[in-house]
């Protein structure tokens, strides 16, 4: 009994400092530079990891049973959802395109971050940290795998689901999601931190994650709602961890201000790019909008983005430098990348269509200063063109800025009738670019960017045909033998909506429920 | 408008992703482990070369010496994707919970003999670093080993041992104070005893290839401490001495042992029974860390048994030699 008495009684900080941070010691038997060899190459300077604040403290016998729980409840939903074929009931066949877009062009960046925060984790010295880090990779083989399950179902009834995993590495437009991650990994542990903890996680998950789950509750998917809500928990987590590794970094040295906001500047221009299929999403792809791409991106980012900037300008952060850019293009985005999809369409594993009537008057509120002077013209042409029977393809195949991969399709800054090209040599080659900001990208590390695998180059290269393949026979039709290397079925997997294998069976499913067939 | 949409039966254009059609050779439902881990990581077409380490790729077969035709053959015979690992763990963490409870309500660490509360703190506190440590190099074989089949038990394996830290560390609090804590940290640091055990973890934090670490940590190291540790000391030579309460406080650790080393032998055998090649690296990395691993052990197994220490490592040793025999390795 006096052993008890004589106990000292923790407070949960003192608690959880014996539960964590207390477990590392210095090494002895092996140099620090030896264990923990890539924190210096940066030029970020830390001198003090112990001055790190833990964003949150869970221990993992908590972590097991919160995440138990919320696993439990979420599978119910999405087996559920399965059996009483729930995805009959989505307001409309075109919805399941976003559902395509997500898991061919997210869930892979899932895994991404599962294994980057893996690598990032085991890097830093600091136990603090490091927990997080590992906690997080841990969280993001949950978002991987909660996103199969459920789309798995999808999948048996939809095209353009089939072979998501392929598609992430081969097809042209996911290049765009798949090398912005490989920028992050292949980037030292404090840039991925900025990267995808602070950049991605937080100053733009508001404008991805959400647009995704809040489209599908309008729309009907519960299934899609119960995996985006299960995981917004623990991007809670994850975007505490995304602030603090930044006010850790600058409170460290005042020489780590510069580096930090170049990779700010960067990654939210890298990010942003990423988010053109967003943009389309929001307001071309779902039936029943939420908001515009516009007014999104005005919420998120330029008023709840600007209170963050504002916070951190006691650091000497500033704005990133795009975001006078972005306010440019914030009119046209969406509409200039469903433009080039629906011009690409042959090429692309979802369907696609011209806006109905209602719609376009929905744009023309949403965008008064632009749509119905740049786009309704050109979709009331390629409409009486369809009507025709001249849909119109587009068969050459685009120019890839080097940095982001988006085919160049984006306007000058300013002005929305001229397409905006940039171009730098960089050892005897010339490197093209869809924007100032992607060529400045470049050019502070060009020995990283010319590696990039661009899809579009690969085609004429004739990396992109099966094997065996031979481009100069008779009568060789190259979209057929990258389609065939994609594994995107021609007549299934792409073209327009209107006529598609999709639209015919849903529209049969649903009327076996409503009708006495 | 809300419609049974329960009455429709649909006959399912396929059944499972075309990738696992395609490794499985046939197009049927598979589970959710198999779904959620099969051919899951890229393996090519990376844009940039790692900055960190520009003589690999993103992900890199070379970054072992190991070699697989097919890297999927690692497989896990507990089928734990993310959801079946945590609610497995939610459970055990349940049974500790309550373990724990009656430990404390029913005042028996108050009731332990002396001696064996001594021996307790002295051998179970300091094991709370090493388990950090195994965090860790579990961290760089998820982060580093080649595709998500044994990535991602490795980032379970390696949360499991910071939860088992954290288990340690509540032992200590219990047994003893935080002053416990800090003497155990002190022991870990400078105590002759825990050196060989520390060096070798430290010497473990600069293995880079993937499945070396693999070996050395969950194979070698926890294939001795905890079959020595929790099952021989603490449950039956404490047991006998009237520390029953203690092997309550442990039980996590003893079950956890005995379920993880199903993933590491499986992984291990599917490795060994690939080629003759991989049979002669892993037993070369079994050769240079096994001995070692029994130098290390025995000090710290002498602080709670004294003299009976070798006779109860050799006792270990011999079960582990089974265990590797059953792998296709020797002792
Ligand atoms: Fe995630
Ligand atoms: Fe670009």
């Amino acid at each position: 009994m006096d052993m008890q008495v004589a106990k000292k009684k923790l407070g949960l900080k003192e608690k959880y400092q014996v539960m964590t941070r207390d477990l590392d010691w210095t090494p002895t038997y092996q140099k620090m530079e030896d264990i923990y060899p890539y924190v210096h190459y940066e030029g970020i300077k830390i001198h003090d990891w112990d001055r790190w604040e833990d964003p949150f403290r869970l221990t993992m016998d908590a972590y097991w049973k919160y995440q138990a729980e919320k696993e439990k409840k979420l599978y119910a939903i999405i087996d559920a959802y399965a059996q009483n074929n729930g995805h009959l009931n989505v307001t409309d066949a075109r919805y399941i395109n976003t559902v395509k877009l997500f898991l061919t062009g997210v869930s892979p960046l899932e895994y991404m971050a599962h294994r980057g925060f893996a690598h990032v984790g085991r890097a830093f010295p600091g136990l603090g940290p490091r927990v997080a880090c590992l906690m997080q990779s841990l969280d993001e083989m949950r978002h991987l795998q909660t996103q199969v399950h459920a789309i798995s179902n999808y999948n048996k009834y939809y095209n353009g689901f089939h072979d998501f995993r392929q598609w992430y590495d081969r097809v042209w437009y996911l290049s765009v999601p798949k090398s912005f991650f490989d920028d992050a990994i292949t980037a030292g542990p404090f840039e991925f931190m900025v990267a995808i903890g602070f950049s991605f996680e937080y100053v733009l998950t508001n404008l991805l994650f959400v647009p995704f789950v809040s489209g599908a509750a309008y729309n009907g998917d519960m299934g899609t709602m119960a995996y985006g809500f299960s995981a917004q928990s623990d991007e809670a987590r994850h975007m505490t961890l995304g602030l603090e590794v930044i006010k850790f970094i600058l409170e460290q040295d005042p020489d780590n201000l510069p580096i930090v906001q170049r990779w700010i500047d960067k990654w939210t221009w890298r990010g942003y790019r990423v988010l053109t299929l967003v943009a389309m999403m929001m307001d071309y792809m779902l039936p029943k909008r939420t908001m515009s791409w516009k007014e999104a991106w005005e919420i998120y980012f330029e008023e709840n983005g600007g209170a963050l900037f504002r916070d951190l300008s006691r650091y000497g952060i500033r704005m990133p430098k795009c975001a006078e850019t972005i306010a440019l293009e914030k009119d046209h985005l969406s509409h200039q990348a469903w433009c080039t999809f629906y011009n690409y369409t042959a090429a692309t594993a979802f369907h696609t269509w011209i806006p109905t009537e209602d719609e376009m008057q929905w744009l023309s509120a949403k965008y008064p200063e632009s749509f119905d002077k740049y786009y309704r013209p050109r979709w009331d042409f390629w409409r009486e063109q369809a009507a025709k029977g001249n849909r119109f393809y587009n068969t050459t195949l685009p120019m890839l800025c080097q940095t982001c991969q988006v085919p160049m399709l984006f306007t000058e800054p300013g002005d929305p009738t001229k397409i905006c090209y940039r171009e730098t040599d960089y050892e005897g080659m010339k490197y093209h670019f869809c924007s100032d900001h992607c060529k400045e990208i470049f050019e502070h590390e060009p020995e990283k960017y010319v590696q990039a695998w661009l899809p579009v180059h690969q085609i004429y290269q004739g990396n992109c045909f099966p094997e065996g393949t031979d481009p100069t026979a008779e009568g060789f039709d190259p979209l057929k033998a990258v389609l065939q290397w994609y594994n995107i079925v021609h007549g299934r997997d792409n073209l327009d909506f209107e006529g598609s294998e999709d639209q015919r069976n849903f529209a049969a499913w649903r009327a076996q429920a409503t009708r006495n067939v | 408008m809300q419609i049974d949409l329960r009455t429709v039966t649909i006959k399912p254009l396929r059944h499972t992703f075309d990738h696992i059609a395609r490794y499985l050779g046939t197009d049927k439902p598979v589970s959710r482990y198999l779904e959620g881990s099969i051919g899951i990581q890229p393996k090519d077409i990376f844009h940039y070369r790692p900055t960190w380490e520009p003589e690999r790729e993103i992900f890199d077969e070379g970054r072992t010496k190991i070699r697989m035709k097919d890297w999927d053959a690692l497989k896990d015979p507990r089928q734990f994707y993310y959801g079946a690992y945590t609610s497995a763990r939610a459970r055990q963490q349940d049974t500790a919970e309550a373990n724990f409870d009656f430990v404390e309500s029913r005042g028996l660490v108050e009731a332990l003999p002396e001696e064996v509360r001594q021996a307790a703190i002295a051998l179970l506190v300091p094991l709370r670093h090493l388990a950090w440590g195994a965090n860790m190099n579990n961290a760089a074989v998820c982060a580093y080993a080649y595709a998500a089949m044994a990535a991602q038990a490795a980032i379970y394996q390696s949360m499991d041992q910071l939860g088992i830290a954290q288990y340690l560390t509540r032992i200590g609090l219990l047994l003893g104070d935080v002053e416990a804590l800090s003497a155990g940290k002190q022991a870990w640091m400078n105590d002759p005893a825990w050196q060989p055990l520390r060096r070798y973890v430290e010497d473990s934090f600069v293995v880079k290839d993937p499945f070396e670490l693999h070996t050395v940590q969950n194979l070698v190291l926890d294939g001795l401490l905890y079959p020595l540790v929790y099952d021989t000391i603490v449950d039956q030579v404490f047991a006998a001495r009237g520390g029953a309460a203690i092997a309550m406080l442990t039980q996590f650790m003893t079950q956890w042992s005995a379920e993880t080393r199903k993933w590491v032998d499986a992984t291990l055998k599917a490795i060994v029974t690939e080629s003759a090649e991989n049979r002669s690296i892993v037993q070369d990395w079994v050769d240079a860390w096994l001995p070692r691993a029994k130098e290390a052990l025995l000090p710290v197994s002498a602080i709670a048994v004294s003299e009976q220490a070798p006779a109860l490592l050799d006792e270990v040793m011999e079960g582990f030699a089974q265990r590797l025999a059953k792998i296709g390795l020797s002792a």
